[in-house]
């Protein structure tokens, strides 16, 4: 039995992932929760790396961990009373969302494990920068372009629903 | 010990997405029903670019991963703006006490 160091990588990577997710759905301070998505977000763009897929992970991390989770931060530093350490009590019961959870997830497993997927003839590992820029200007144009208006139109109504005039 | 292929990266995906349907069933905070929804959109991401990877070989699956990226961060900019709205109209961010768009 040989053990291969990208398994090892792959495990590592998977345990961080799996365990600061867990940080971010077990964990009753909001302030917790909200720094183990740093390992969540992290791990997510290594298994990118591990995927071969080098610029997917560059913009997992320019933008979740730079752009998505200080949003997130300054938005619990904005609305959280330090003192009130309570914030985050529940919905529905926890009994009731582990039953569902825990069967959602061993449904998944279940068809995915049984599942005979599709196999590539073979894997291509080499920089996928330079071909995505040419879908992004070739195949997918008009996606792209559609995708700048919606962040312009994102923009503005953040800007416009955060205003404290428009309200009042 | 058997070579690392899709099912892993799909089983990890797996585990993410029920961890993240947790987040969201469980809180009331509306910041942690948006970490849930993250963690949501990490999952069907990871799913993407391993079947990219392993099963067509072409890298469609990146671009689909690069627009869910996108629409996640023009989300969470109206998501979060709209919950300092209701913070600063009902002084709190329970999702349960905003039942009306206006005071």
């Amino acid at each position: 039995m040989d053990i291969s160091i990208g398994a090892v990588i792959f495990y590592f990577v998977a345990l961080v992932l799996v365990v600061s997710a867990a940080g971010v759905a077990f964990s009753p301070n909001i302030v917790y929760s909200a720094f183990s998505l740093v390992g969540t977000f992290g791990g997510v763009a290594g298994l990118y790396v591990l995927l071969g897929a080098d610029f997917v992970a560059g913009v997992q991390i320019l933008i979740y961990v730079g752009g998505i989770l200080v949003l997130i931060l300054f938005a619990v530093m904005l609305t959280h009373r330090i003192s009130d350490i309570h914030l985050s009590n529940r919905a529905v019961g926890r009994i009731p969302a582990f039953l569902l959870c825990g069967f959602t997830l061993g449904l998944l497993v279940m068809t995915i494990l049984k599942n005979p997927w599709v196999k590539a003839e073979k894997i291509v590992n080499e920089p996928t920068t330079s071909r995505i820029g040419d879908l992004f200007l070739g195949t997918y144009l008009l996606p792209f372009e559609l995708a700048s208006i919606v962040l312009l139109v994102a923009l503005i109504g953040a800007v416009i629903i955060s205003r404290k005039e428009v309200r009042e | 010990m058997m070579a690392i292929g899709l099912t892993h990266y799909i089983v990890i995906g797996a585990i993410l997405f029920a961890l993240g349907l947790f987040t969201v069933l469980t809180r009331r905070n509306a910041i942690s029903v948006l970490m849930g929804m993250e963690l949501i959109l990490n999952s069907a991401n990871i799913n993407y670019v391993a079947f990219s990877h392993f099963s067509s070989g072409q890298i469609d699956g990146q671009i689909y991963a690069i627009f869910v990226i996108m629409l996640a961060a023009a989300e969470a900019a109206v998501g979060l703006a709209i919950v300092l709205a209701i913070y600063q109209l009902f002084h709190t961010i329970d999702v349960g006490a905003a039942q009306t768009l206006k005071e």
